[in-house]
Formats: structure tokens, sequence, C-alpha cells
């Protein structure tokens, strides 16, 4: 099934959902809305036709830069996005599929943003939603155990966010 | 052996009984602290080979001999910590207990006809009695550690060495039922000869049991695969986690007195005992003989106890003594045997589960023990033909060797008639490598340290 | 379960028992690291285990942010340290697909050769501390000194025996030495036949069995819904290898390559070699399958090692120039997943433009594969935890990163 062909059938379906694609980059994306991609996941999964059983990966990406003038260049404004990496073990095909989220929810800072879990329907999802949540800060709504995987349970921040800042002590040690 | 110092050497009984009671303790100490020395370098040098590398290869020279030594210093000399949640004083004591029960144990173990510290009629028994305390050891060790893992492998322990009392009970018994005897001594003569008369070889069922044996004591001193108590993969360390310096290694000491000590307790009950497979020890004993019993004498003359009957020939009581003496060193090496199976084993096998060797003990192990222990009573019972039955080159047959009670009534009645008749002692006059029935009786009869 | 204290049925007729928390690790002799897992036991049987990781992390992705491809592939090797090549091999062609660099024929064959030896090394490791786990030690020491050889090679042909960086972004930092190939050859001609030897130690041992066979129990759904990949992947019965189902960029260095994927299909395993037998006690996805696909494995890849020995010296090209420390990276994010030892190793490299990437992402094997520790785990007995745990094959490096 070409990208195109994919994308309308999803669009199809999940009508507003399916927010965006690009079908030109080295790994095509499908843009899928924060509240949708438990829904559109398990029809991923279920479809006979394309059976994405596996799910490889989900990484956070953080779209931020401190310097303005580097900002002004980068193309983009600040954001977040949550990819999926999905393969069928059948159709031996891969997918791609992303959240954008804005960096924090409603713009408060520290309101992390939020995400549907997707763990209902990958329990792989479980440890790498666990993972995100702990290094770029994205809330997984209805995630059964969203807490720190990496880092201690009482570490402040979120590492792989652009403007994080190693805490100056943590428990007595020196940090930076 | 006192009475051999006392009635052929002529040396005063009080010293007599010393000497034959120094040689005893030396037996058992070397046996066991220097034994368990050369085991522990031992498995380490079967270890390596097993896994090719070397093992150890500097202290002392050649072959590393003295790592274990080395090992012990280092031992001594660390720090001997006590956990703060530990049960201070059942902790500390707690090393001892199976140290003790271990050594204690020797006590009854003959290491040749009559050399033995403690002539018991009942030493099969007190084996067993007192190997049965040696659990307490890691019980208390586990239970006082204050550690979880200890606590898992105390709890493994007691399961499994009690449980394997019972299949290692009923193994033992076979060979008392044959011989009708308790006594280690006994049983271990009666096996004199080739190794057709061992009693392994006895009949098939006694094969099977003492194979069945060697599995259940390989598990009642915690060897792998039965080594659970201490499974390294699972429980870090089992009931010594906590445990370091000499306190730790007092638990190893007595591992390997306990190992030597059912290997050699499976070389008298099954494998002949201080006899080797072949009976050479008589006749080289009795060449021996001719240049040891001059010097004898002229030593018994140097020494000054020539009263009574100087030059007086010793009636082969000097060449009993070195075919005591080679079977002992028999004895040493078939213990060192076993030893060494169970090193092999440890380093081939992988572990078993708890619910395993449970179920090995219970399910396999007892059944086949008690199978065994019904075959052998039928064999006896309806007096099935057995190896013992062929003709052997010495002569000599279970079935005119005596029940240890017998021999004891016939020792009580010739002192009888010694009192009434006072002669010399009646020694059999005859050369060492034709024994008769009588013969074998007074064989007997000199053994205990009495 | 947790007996009712108020329940007083139990008080009156049972012994009440209380469970108990332990630590499994992260200072234990076969959490493979420093793996730390809380068992909840009642006695000897685990109700519960929780898997606590993070004890290794050392940041390589917040370290991948700052550093360009190149200067990041040390930061790879310690992923999975028994295995470095293959994490080498990852980042390697995820950095050559964003920059669509094209290999010369003779770098990919020796990519496949070094990729194949480092598997051999690897699963010589799991296999050899998969018998430590079930307590026997030896097997430990041959696998050793068979690695050592492989090491030494390694060696020659990179100068590390551990934390290799030899295949990089471009190809490799230098062509394999004169003689290796003989002497890799002579390698194989030696070990081939020692394989035997770890069946017999091992995959067919009575106690070995009895051990694994049965034990976590995992079906292919099941495995694939927790992201398990590689030899657990396959030891449930899912015909899935990225060196055949791959994308293009890698498995046109398998291309005309010779082999089979190691997995069960109509209750048999390929039959190219001679393997024992499947022993009648096992369950497919059991630890016993997840350890003899890791043994078939090691065959294997002697085989594709050998076919790839006879390609590159007959290869054209050369072993392939790394790119500049400072390539500039064309704007876009790529991932790419390769078959490495332990399972599919994915790197997601998201690139603004200037010659250090955005983000970089690192999807570990093990990081799924020890998600499913604690549904396997469940209801088992203590001894079997380190057997469940060991079957997966687990490196902690590679987990936490």
């Amino acid at each position: 099934m070409s990208g195109q062909n994919l994308v309308e059938r999803l669009s199809k379906r999940f009508g507003g959902k399916i927010t965006g694609s690009n079908l030109d980059a080295i790994d095509p994306w499908i843009e899928v809305a924060p509240g949708g991609i438990a829904e559109v996941c398990e029809y991923l999964r279920d479809d006979a036709e394309l059976r994405l059983n596996l799910l490889n990966c989900i990484s956070g990406v953080d779209y931020f830069e401190a310097d303005p003038k580097k900002a002004a260049k980068a193309g983009w404004e600040p954001h977040m996005e949550v990819v999926y990496h999905l393969s069928s073990t059948f159709n031996k095909h891969t997918l791609v599929l992303k959240v954008m989220l804005p960096r924090w929810k409603d713009d408060v800072e520290g309101e992390l943003p939020e995400v549907q879990s997707v763990a209902g329907v990958f329990s792989t999802a479980n440890w790498h939603e666990r993972e995100v949540f702990d290094l770029c800060g994205v809330r997984f709504m209805g995630h059964p155990n969203l807490r720190r995987i990496l880092c201690p349970e009482d570490w402040v921040g979120y590492p792989l966010r652009k403007d994080y800042e190693m805490p100056l002590e943590y428990h007595g040690i020196r940090g930076r | 052996m006192a009475e051999f110092f006392h009635t052929t050497c002529h040396l005063p009984a009080p010293l007599a009984y010393l000497l034959a009671a120094i040689i005893a303790c030396v037996l058992i100490i070397h046996v066991v602290a220097v034994g368990a020395l050369i085991f522990i370098w031992l498995e380490r040098k079967v270890s390596g080979r097993i896994q090719d590398r070397l093992g150890p290869t500097r202290v002392g020279g050649a072959f590393g001999w003295l790592q274990t030594l080395a090992d012990g210093i280092k031992l001594i000399a660390k720090e001997d910590i006590t956990p703060k949640d530990a049960d201070a004083m059942l902790f500390k004591l707690a090393p001892y207990v199976g140290f003790a029960a271990s050594y204690c144990a020797y006590i009854a173990l003959p290491f040749s006809d009559g050399w033995v510290a403690q002539h018991m009629n009942t030493a099969v028994f007190f084996i067993l009695a007192v190997l049965g305390i040696e659990v307490f050891s890691p019980i208390l060790a586990g239970y006082s550690s204050g550690s979880k893992w200890s606590l898992f492998g105390a709890m493994r322990e007691a399961a499994q060495v009690v449980s394997y009392e019972v299949p290692l009970g009923m193994c033992v018994v076979v060979p008392c039922m044959i011989c009708g005897t308790l006594n280690l001594v006994t049983i271990g003569n009666m096996q004199a000869g080739s190794f057709t008369n061992w009693l392994a070889f006895n009949d098939p069922f006694t094969f099977i049991i003492a194979c069945v044996y060697f599995t259940c004591a390989t598990a009642s001193v915690n060897r792998a695969p039965f080594d659970l108590a201490e499974a390294e993969s699972e429980l870090v360390a089992g009931f010594h986690t906590e445990y370091s310096g000499l306190r730790w290694s007092f638990f190893f000491m007595a591992e390997y007195g306990s190992m030597f000590l059912v290997s050699g307790l499976a070389a008298i009950l099954f494998f002949g005992g201080w006899h080797g497979p072949i009976p050479i020890a008589e006749p080289i004993a009795g060449v021996l003989v001719v240049v040891v019993e001059p010097l004898v004498n002229i030593g018994r003359y140097l020494l000054g106890f020539i009263a009574r009957d100087i030059g007086k020939v010793t009636d082969g009581a000097v060449a009993i003594q070195i075919a005591n003496l080679m079977g002992c060193l028999n004895f040493l090496l078939k213990g060192t045997i076993g030893v060494t199976v169970m090193m092999w084993v440890r380093w081939t096998l992988p572990r078993l589960r708890i619910d395993q060797v449970m179920t090995t003990c219970l399910k396999y192990c007892v059944p086949i023990a008690a199978f065994g222990f019904v075959g052998a009573l039928f064999w006896q019972v309806f007096e099935v033909p057995t190896l013992n039955d062929l003709p052997s080159p010495i002569g000599i047959n279970r079935s005119v060797a005596h029940e240890s009670w017998v021999v004891e009534a016939d020792r009580e009645r010739e002192i009888r008639a010694q009192a009434v008749t006072p002669s010399p002692a009646d020694l059999p006059g005859e050369s060492v490598g034709s024994f008769d029935s009588a013969a074998v009786d007074s064989l007997v009869m000199k053994g205990g340290a009495r | 379960m947790a007996t009712q204290v108020d329940d007083a049925r139990i008080i009156e007729f049972d012994v009440r028992t209380d469970e108990m928390l332990v630590n499994m690790g992260p200072q234990h002799p076969s959490t493979h690291g420093v793996l730390r897992l809380v068992l909840r036991t009642d006695g000897e049987i685990v109700s519960e285990v929780e898997p606590h990781i993070g004890y290794l992390h050392r940041c390589a992705e917040k370290i991948g942010e700052n550093l360009t491809p190149r200067q990041w592939i040390p930061y790879t090797d310690r992923m999975d340290y028994l295995a470095g090549m293959n994490m080498n091999l990852g980042w390697s062609l995820c950095v050559e697909k964003l920059i669509e660099h094209e290999l010369p024929e003779k770098a990919k064959h020796l990519r496949v050769i070094i990729a194949e030896m480092g598997r051999l090394a690897s699963h010589l490791v799991g296999m050899g501390a998969y018998g430590l786990d079930l307590g026997t030690f030896s097997p430990f020491l041959y696998a050793f000194r068979e690695r050592e050889r492989i090491l030494d090679l390694f060696e020659e042909a990179c100068g590390a025996r551990l934390t290799y960086s030899y295949l990089t972004p471009g190809g490799a930092t230098a062509d394999l030495p004169n003689g290796w190939l003989q002497k890799c050859e002579a390698f194989l001609d030696q070990f081939e036949p020692v394989i035997q030897e770890y069946h017999a130690l091992l995959t067919t041992n009575a106690i070995f069995i009895k051990r694994t066979a049965n034990i976590g129990v995992m079906s292919g759904e099941m495995a694939v819904d927790y992201g398990c990949t590689g030899p657990v992947l396959r030891g449930s019965g899912v015909d899935y290898d990225l060196r055949r189902d791959g994308e293009d960029r890698y498995t046109e260095l398998y291309d005309g390559y010779a082999f089979e994927v190691i997995v069960q299909r109509d209750g048999h395993y390929p039959k190219d070699h001679d393997y024992p037998a499947v022993p009648k006690e096992t369950v497919l996805g059991d630890c016993w399958h997840r350890f003899y696909v890791r043994m078939l494995e090691v065959v294997q890849a002697i085989d594709l090692v050998r076919q790839a020995i006879d390609r590159y010296s007959t290869a054209s090209g050369d072993w392939g120039v790394p790119i500049k420390l400072t390539h500039k990276l064309p704007k876009g994010e790529v991932y790419l997943e390769t078959e490495a030892p332990r399972g599919q190793m994915g790197f997601y490299l998201v690139s603004d433009g200037s010659s250090i990437p955005w983000r970089v992402r690192a999807r570990s094997s093990c990081f799924c594969n020890l998600s499913v520790t604690s549904e396997l785990c469940r209801g088992c007995l203590i001894a079997d935890v380190p057997a469940i745990v060991g079957s997966l094959d687990i490196v902690m490096g590679e987990i936490d990163r």
C-alpha cells in the first residue's frame, strides 16, 4: 500500500485525528493527534492488511532553541514530538507515526504536555513511555505506572529537554 | 592398637595407650584439618584442569601446594564482621557447630583395621547421628544472619538435609544388615579379600544402593548439584552470605571434612574399606616384616624393654600392623577418590532447583533405596549366591567371618580361658599370607584400641 | 498471594505465612550487571517481580546531542559492551542512511565478517553466563577460551578488545591486516567441532533441560506485544530476522548469502547442520528454546563468516574510508534497526543540518526484552528467576545507555 493510500485511508477512518503527513522524508511519517494515537495504533495493529504488530520504539524529541538568533533560522516553532516506530513481523514493513505536542501544557511552564498512552495496545510501550516521560517530560494519559525509569525517582527535571540544566546538587553529590 | 604396643612391643600399659591415642589423634587431625587443606587445594587444581586452566601454581613452589595455607592466613587476617541485625551469639556460634559436628564424627571412623579413635559397636549410627547435627550450623547461620538470602539458604538446607537423611539411612542399613553389625571395623573386615567381596558387588541391589548412597551423601553434604543452600546464582552465597574471615572458613573446613567423611563411609560400607581390590597388601607386609621385625626387635633391645622374652618372634603382629598401615593408605585413597568424584560432578553439572532436589529425594532416592533394601534383604534371606562365594585367592569369605557380638563373645571366652590357663597370647603362628577363619577372628579381635 | 490477616479460616486452619520483599541486585551474582529485581516471595514462590533499571545510565543520548556522529561511535561501544562491533554497525548504517552514503563492495563484506564474529563472541558469553546462572561454572570458562581468540582477532584488526570503535560511518577505521583472514578461518575450523561440547554440557544435559524446559514460556504474540526481538523472539517461534526482513540498507549487506533464519517452523528447526534434537519436555518459547536458538545462531554465524571471507577476498573496492569527523549532516531524520546479537538495535537520528545531531535515540533490544520479565516470572520459583532473566541474555549497558 503506498503512503498516499494509507494516509487517505486513515484520514477517512479517523478524520481529524490524522493531522498531517510527510511522505517525502527518508522515513515517511504520519502525524496523529495526541488524543487519537491509541486508536490509530490499535487499528494499525489489527488491520488484516497492515498488521503493524511490533512497536519498535517511542522517542521524544524536543524542538527548542534558547538562542533567539538560531531560533529564528530553525524553521520551526518550539514544540515537542513523540515518534512511534512501528513494524510488522508478517509483512516486513514499517511505519512512523508522530504526535506533535506543545512544550508545556497550555504554555504553563512545568505542566507536562499530555498524550494518550498506547500501553494498552502494545505492552512494550509501558517502559518506552516511562522512558520518554522520564527523559523528555511527556505525560502519557492512561499509562498504568508512569514513573521515572532510568533516573532516580526524586530526580528533578527532564534531561533530554533542550533547556534542561543539571541540578547543582543531588543528595550531597555535586552536579555541575 | 594399644594391645599391640603393650603385648608385642612390651611398652608399659600407660605408654602403650598413650601411643595408640596419639596415633588416632594424629590421624584424625591430619585427615580432617590437613585433609581439608589438601582437598581445598585439590578442588582448585581439579576444577582448574577441568576448566582448561592451571589453578594455583605459585605458592609453595611447585603446583601451588601451599595455596590453601596462604588463603587461610589471608582469612585469619580478615576482619571478622558481625552484621548489625544479626543475633550475635548464634551468629558466632554457628560455624563452630558445623565444624565440631563434622570433626566429631571422625571419632568413630576407622582408618584401618582397628585404627579408630573410639571403637564403637554402633559406629554407623554414631556417625549418622553426629552428621545430622551438622545441619544446625547452616540453619543457625542463616537464621541469625539477619539477611533474607541467608534465611532462604537456611530453609533450603533444613528441607534438603532432613529429607536426604531418610534415603541415606536406608542405604546405610543395607551393609549393616548384610554384615549383621553396626561396627564399622567389622563391616570393613568382612570385605577382606579380592574386590568381589566388597559389599557394593555383593548383589545387584547393593550396587544400586551404593549409587544411591553416594548421591544422597553428596546431597547431605551440600555439594553441587545439590548445593542449594549456598547457590551463588540465586541466593548470593546462601547461609554464609554475611560471614567473613575465619568464621567463613570454618564452614568450608566443615564442608570438606564432611565430604571426606561420607566418602570414607562409602568406602567402608560398600567398597572394601581398607582392603585393596586384590589382596596384595598382606603378602607385601609379609615381605616387609622380614625387614622390619629385626629392627623392632633391635629397637626393643636398645630401649631396654627386654626383660621377659628377648628375641622372641612377634608372631606376625608387626606384619598385621604394617598391613594396617597400608590399609590406612588404601582407605585414604578410596576416600580421596570419592571426594574427587564429588568435585568432578560439581564442576560439570548445573544445579538442580529446590523442588527438583526434593523430588529426586522423595520420588526417586527413597523408593530406589527401599527397593534395594528389600532386594538385598531377600537376597540374604534366600541365600542367593553372591560374588562373595567365589573362591578367593586369599581364602577369606564373609560366611566365615563372624558378627561382632560373636567375636566379642569369643574374645571374652578366650580371656576367661587365659585366666584359667596362663599361656602366652594365642596369636596364630602361620604365615600371614594364608588366613583361616581363626586368623580372621583374631584379626578382628586385635582390632580395637582396647 | 497475600494472606489476609482478617480471614479467620486461614488463621485457624493454616500456617500463616507472610510475604517477603527481597532485593535481587543491584549487587547480585546473577543479574548480569546492575539490574535490581524486587521479588515479592512467599517462601520459594515468587508472586511478583519488579525490575528496576537505571543504575548504569550514562546519558549516552544526551552526549550524542553534543558530538558528531563519528565522535559518538565510542559511546555505542559501551552500550552492548559484549557486542560493541554490532553497535558500531547499527549507528554507522543509521548515519549512512541519513547522508546517503554508498559503501564499496569490499566494505560490505568486511562488515558482515566483523558483525558475525561479534555475534559469535556475544553469544559465547550469553551461553557461558547462562551456565553460570544455572550453577555450572565450567562452560563459562570454555566460552571465554573461545571468545578470547575472537578478541585477539579483533585486537589485531582495530587495537581494542572490548570497545572497538572499528566500524564507523563510511566504512571502517582500517582494513583487515594481512593474514587476518587465514587466522580467522583457522579459528573457525578449531571452534566449530567444539560446539558439540557445549551441547553435551548444556543443551542436552538432563539437569539443564530440567531447569529450562517449560520455564518462562512466552508465546509468539506475547513476545511481539512486548517488543521482544532477536533470539528471544525467534525462540518463541516468530520468523523475523532483520538480516532477511530489515531495511534494504541493512539487508543488502547479506545479499546473496546463504542462511536460514533460526526459528522453529512447523515444529522443526533448520536442519542444515547436525543439531541436537529438541527434547520432548520443552515447549516453544521457554528458556530452553531461547538458549537453543542462540546456540544455533553460533553455527549460523560461523557459516556466514566463512561465506563473507570468500567474498571479501575477491571483492572490489576498498574497506570504506570513514566520513570526516565533522561531516555536515543533511536536515532530516532517520531510523534504522539492525539485528544485533541480543535483538534489534535501533538508532534514531534527527539532524538540524549541522554536523552535530539534534537528537540521538538508541532503541535497545535488551530494554524491551527485559520488560517482559515481570510477566514471565510471575508464580515461578526463586531459582527460576535467574534462569528466566539469563535466558533473555541482557546487558545492562545497553538497557540503561
